[in-house]
């Protein structure tokens, strides 16, 4: 049987323990967003807008860049904050569509897999990234022009 | 008055209250900010992907990048960058609703400020990007 509380009686909120997931992803969207709007319009702003844009992209370019501790770590925060974020709105609309608990459960195991599998492959690409490595002789014009002479 | 004009009526005068999300900008906002949202993650699974070639061989590398060097790709990477502006601008409109005192009030102002700021900032990269296009186009 039920128990009805008392007539009058004043509400109670029910004690939560922990930290509040939703809450704390709703607030990591706004804080990563606005980090990410300064990180990818810049990005964007000198790999498209600058020099030849997206054609002047090429081994010697990426090299040019990470051969910088800045650049390598501007793009590192942006591969965590994006990916985490872009997983996190992934998980939203899932859970807005997926109508059975099955398919929720299955799209963001796989969203959740992704999102792991790509941050430490991409924080390893570019932290252990090596801007003159040992080319065959054809290929070092390839090089960035820093480069000593192998 | 029929029932039907009366409601018409109704809803042309009227807009609910408390419902910033149900039509017009409040609505149509949500719709783009989450197409441009999976759009942009399905582009940064590929893009973390063939950056990650970086680390095999400058040979490997410049094949793969050169695939976005075509004008096609080209076309393409000026509707990521539309996407990518519009769900930045309009990130930064959510984040003033949800925290600035008139945010509400003046979410639909907002909302225009979005479009003009996301027009001016295409029509720099439009141009610059069909310049490198026709310079992909002459090899």
């Amino acid at each position: 049987m039920t128990t009805i509380a008392t007539p009058r009686s004043p509400y109670t909120r029910s004690p939560r323990r922990g930290l509040n997931w939703e809450k704390a992803g709703w607030l990591y969207m706004r804080i990563s967003g606005v980090i990410l709007v300064v990180l990818i319009l810049g990005h964007l702003f000198v790999n498209l807008m600058l020099g030849e844009g997206v054609k002047g992209i090429d081994f010697a370019f990426v090299a040019g860049k990470w051969a910088s501790p800045f650049w390598q770590v501007w793009d590192v925060l942006m591969l965590w904050l994006a990916l985490i974020h872009g997983a996190n709105g992934m998980r939203t609309i899932v859970n807005d569509y997926a109508t059975t608990r099955g398919m929720r459960v299955t799209l963001k195991t796989f969203i959740g897999i992704s999102a792991v599998g790509l941050i430490l492959l991409g924080t390893l690409v570019a932290t252990t990234f090596d801007p003159c490595p040992q080319v065959s002789v054809d290929q070092l014009d390839l090089l960035p022009s820093f480069c000593p002479p192998q | 008055m029929s029932v039907a004009s009366a409601t018409r009526a109704a809803k042309s005068t009227t807009r609910p209250g408390g419902t910033l999300y149900r039509g017009h900008e409040g609505m149509w906002s949500w719709v783009l900010h989450r197409i441009t949202g999976v759009a942009i993650f399905f582009f940064l699974l590929v893009h973390i992907l063939d950056t990650a070639v970086v680390r095999i061989s400058p040979e490997a590398y410049n094949a793969v990048i050169s695939s976005y060097q075509n004008p096609l790709m080209g076309v393409g990477e000026i509707g990521l960058v539309g996407a990518i502006v519009f769900h930045a601008l309009n990130g930064l409109r959510i984040i003033a609703i949800d925290y600035w005192r008139k945010g509400v009030k003046y979410q639909r102002a907002m909302f225009w400020t979005v479009i003009a700021v996301w027009v001016v900032l295409m029509a720099a990269f439009i141009p610059r990007q069909i310049i490198v296009i026709i310079s992909e186009v002459q090899g």
